[in-house]
């Protein structure tokens, strides 16, 4: 029952992976032209959940356009906050009180984990294998029990505010970022022994979906996805914003550029973060967690910028102020949207079976991409 | 006293004095029918809810808990929910071939289960062909997902089916030719006698390496053949959504849900029969006390324990491992366990022929 509207002119296949479709993880619309089971080439159809969040936030004060932005990668949610309060602390020179800092770098990397484990799970059950993603909730879910008793909510926490952080944390903060860590240690050679030495995965994932370190530069390829090719991308290290500086972490590269190369960098990221926060959690100082602020803020005019590294790589704020309550224009570079426009490079050529494994190395967000 | 044989005994004694034996022999087959049909019912129901336990503890989760006690209703209720609902057929399906497709999984599934001994003298049909049987039937069931694939007029149906053509023809010569390995020991294509033949130990523990050999490239194969994970690319959901049976609801669905459920338990009872000693306890050579206590378990609990053993490790592969990639699942059953399968069934000969197995 083969139809000539099942193919293209040169006899090809085409099928829709999404905007439905189980491997798309959210309202990804990908048109694949298939010779077979080889990909030819993958169109990325976008818009399906765009809400324009940039003219929101425009229409919207400089203390209310942050809640947004946690709708926009919302796995990260803490580290998109994060980024806008900065740019807006930059405009207006607050300085923000040491104990607002390590909170928030905190509570990053707590983010930075929680996405990790996220992906793992789903990259997992892409690939096939369904009881990883359970694995990863268990510990997940402690992540979002510590964010639930600070915040006041599991993933778009909202707490991150001009000049600091909304409340105080939570008396129990610190014990819980700490039994987390040790259940962490405790449980995190189980992924390398359920997935990471899988020789069916290894399989999957080696040799599959190469981005040369130029290749990821020319499409602005960032994160973890960008450092699996070799580039030196971490705005942690870059361009160190908070107390980074002052932190010891290792940018974690790995040189291959394909599939594995991107999984072993995020599984030895969240080791990294693991790390910062041992540094911090201790040595959270003692001070206000907010600074004063005036009760409405206005921005001087001018342009202000700010990047910061999220789970998925790098997100850069642009605000453009003409010195009135509410930005004039804002324009948020995503990393999501970047890291797609590789796929179809890295897709060609390779069996449909791989694309799923790259659209999970590559930790594709959809709101993130559409905004 | 009990035994599945003694009631068949106690029923056909009861038959063919009440009854001619023209329609004794009807109704006898009528019965066999019957029996089939709620056997295939009968496991589908326990696997599924098996599989979900199953999942459930590998995956720390509790499984369905709702339904009855501890959720063991719960696949009697999603049968029922299956059984109201609307058979779609979609506009441009070829509606004969898509409807007919569901049914030659079942009877498939259903003409497998004739050769099987379930217990002790407890076979629908003894045949001296028993395994070239099994292995000439089980090779239908590819034209029936084939038809699904085709008929349904998608095309993630039509690339599932195609997979699945690919799979199920490379492996069977594999599952094959594992399976020849116990027939030249024994000497004999008949189910019965094979069993018989591992009175003394069952062949994984007379065959030496050569049967383990065979033994595990067996369970490679027939999970490969059952379309079950790892090697599930007929309906890798996270690619093809649901591959060939992406366009089928209620009833027409839950035939081939069925159908591969039951698929599973024949080849697992197969697997038990030849390489496990079907429903033959555990026997060690002389032993004559050891045998006897043995003997007291009945032949149906063996069968059924060994059968389900390896039902058991199916299931837990498909919730361990990741599912390979269309390739190099053709490279595993043509570079490795092909050639790996045709040395060791030389090897198997040879032992035979030397008499060197126990």
């Amino acid at each position: 029952m083969i139809e000539e509207s099942f193919t293209t002119a040169e006899g090809d296949l085409v099928i829709n992976v999404g905007p439905q479709h189980p491997a798309t993880h959210g309202v990804l619309h990908l048109v694949i032209t298939l010779n077979g089971e080889t990909i030819k080439k993958v169109e990325p159809h976008l818009g399906y959940i765009h809400r324009s969040i940039e003219k929101m936030s425009e229409s919207l004060t400089y203390r209310q356009f942050i809640y947004v932005t946690s709708r926009m990668d919302y796995l990260s949610a803490h580290i998109n906050n994060h980024a806008c309060a900065l740019c807006v602390e930059k405009g207006l020179q607050i300085e923000v009180p040491g104990r607002a800092q390590s909170i928030r770098i905190i509570m990053d990397e707590l983010t930075r984990i929680a996405s990790h484990e996220l992906w793992w799970g789903a990259m997992s059950m892409d690939l096939g294998a369904f009881t990883p993603f359970f694995h990863a909730f268990r510990e997940r879910e402690v992540i979002n029990e510590i964010m639930e008793e600070t915040c006041g909510a599991r993933l778009t926490m909202n707490y991150m505010v001009p000049g600091g952080v909304m409340a105080d944390i939570h008396p129990n903060f610190q014990r819980r970022v700490k039994d987390f860590i040790t259940l962490y240690k405790k449980k995190i050679h189980e992924y390398d022994e359920l997935i990471t030495g899988n020789i069916i995965f290894q399989n999957r994932m080696k040799n599959v979906g190469y981005l040369s370190s130029e290749d990821a530069i020319a499409y602005g390829v960032t994160g973890p996805a960008g450092r699996g090719s070799g580039v030196s991308c971490d705005v942690r290290k870059h361009s160190p914003y908070e107390i980074y500086d002052k932190l010891e972490f290792d940018e974690v590269l790995e040189t291959a550029g394909d599939s594995f190369a991107r999984y072993l960098v995020r599984i030895r990221e969240m080791n990294q973060s693991v790390r910062i926060i041992e540094q911090l959690i201790d040595n959270i100082p003692d001070g206000d967690f907010q600074a004063k602020t005036k009760a409405v803020l206005k921005l001087p005019k001018g342009e202000f910028y700010q990047r910061v590294e999220t789970a998925r790589g790098e997100l850069g704020v642009y605000i453009v102020s003409e010195g009135g309550t509410t930005p004039y224009r804002i324009k948020y570079r995503s990393p999501g949207f970047s890291n797609l426009s590789a796929l179809d490079h890295m897709a060609r050529g390779s069996k449909l079976g791989d694309l799923v494994a790259m659209m999970g190395t590559l930790d594709l967000v959809i709101p993130d991409i559409d905004r | 006293m009990w035994s599945f044989s003694h009631i068949a005994d106690l029923l056909h004694e009861w038959l063919s004095k009440t009854f001619n034996p023209t329609f004794t022999l009807i109704i006898e087959m009528v019965l066999a029918g019957v029996a089939v049909i709620g056997l295939f019912a009968a496991l589908g129901l326990v696997l599924v809810i098996m599989e979900r336990k199953v999942s459930a503890w590998i995956q720390i989760r509790l499984g369905p808990n709702r339904v009855g006690p501890k959720g063991m209703f719960q696949s009697l209720a999603d049968t029922l929910k299956l059984l109201v609902k609307e058979g779609m057929t979609p506009d441009g399906a070829d509606k004969f071939l898509f409807n007919l497709a569901p049914f030659i999984a079942m009877i498939v599934a259903m003409l497998l289960m004739a050769p099987i001994a379930f217990a002790n003298n407890f076979q629908f049909w003894d045949m001296n062909i028993g395994v070239l049987y099994i292995s000439a039937i089980s090779s239908i069931s590819v034209i029936s997902i084939l038809m699904a694939g085709w008929a349904s007029n998608n095309k993630y149906s039509l690339m599932g089916a195609m997979r699945s053509g690919a799979q199920i023809v490379s492996y069977e010569l594999s599952a094959g030719l594992s399976v020849l390995s116990v027939v030249v020991l024994t000497g004999s294509l008949s189910l019965n006698d094979i069993i018989h033949s591992q009175e003394n130990g069952w062949w994984i523990f007379k065959g030496h390496l050569p049967i383990w050999i065979s033994f595990i490239t067996f369970i490679i194969a027939v999970t490969a053949e059952t379309n079950r994970a790892p090697f599930d690319l007929a309906e890798a959901e996270s690619e093809l959504t649901a591959g060939f049976h992406t366009e089928y609801s209620g009833m027409k669905f839950a035939l081939f849900f069925l159908a591969e459920y039951v698929n599973v338990f024949i080849v697992c009872a197969i697997g038990a029969t030849l390489f496990l000693g079907g429903w033959m306890p555990f026997h060690i050579g002389h032993l004559q006390a050891f045998n006897h206590v043995m003997d007291y378990i009945p032949s149906s609990v063996w069968f059924f324990g060994k059968t389900f053993f390896l039902i058991f490790v199916i299931m837990w592969f498909r919730w361990t491992f990741p599912r390979l990639r269309i390739d190099q699942l053709l490279n595993l059953e043509w570079k490795y366990l092909l050639p790996i399968s045709m040395i060791n069934l030389l090897l198997v000969t040879l032992m035979a022929i030397m008499g060197w197995h126990f």
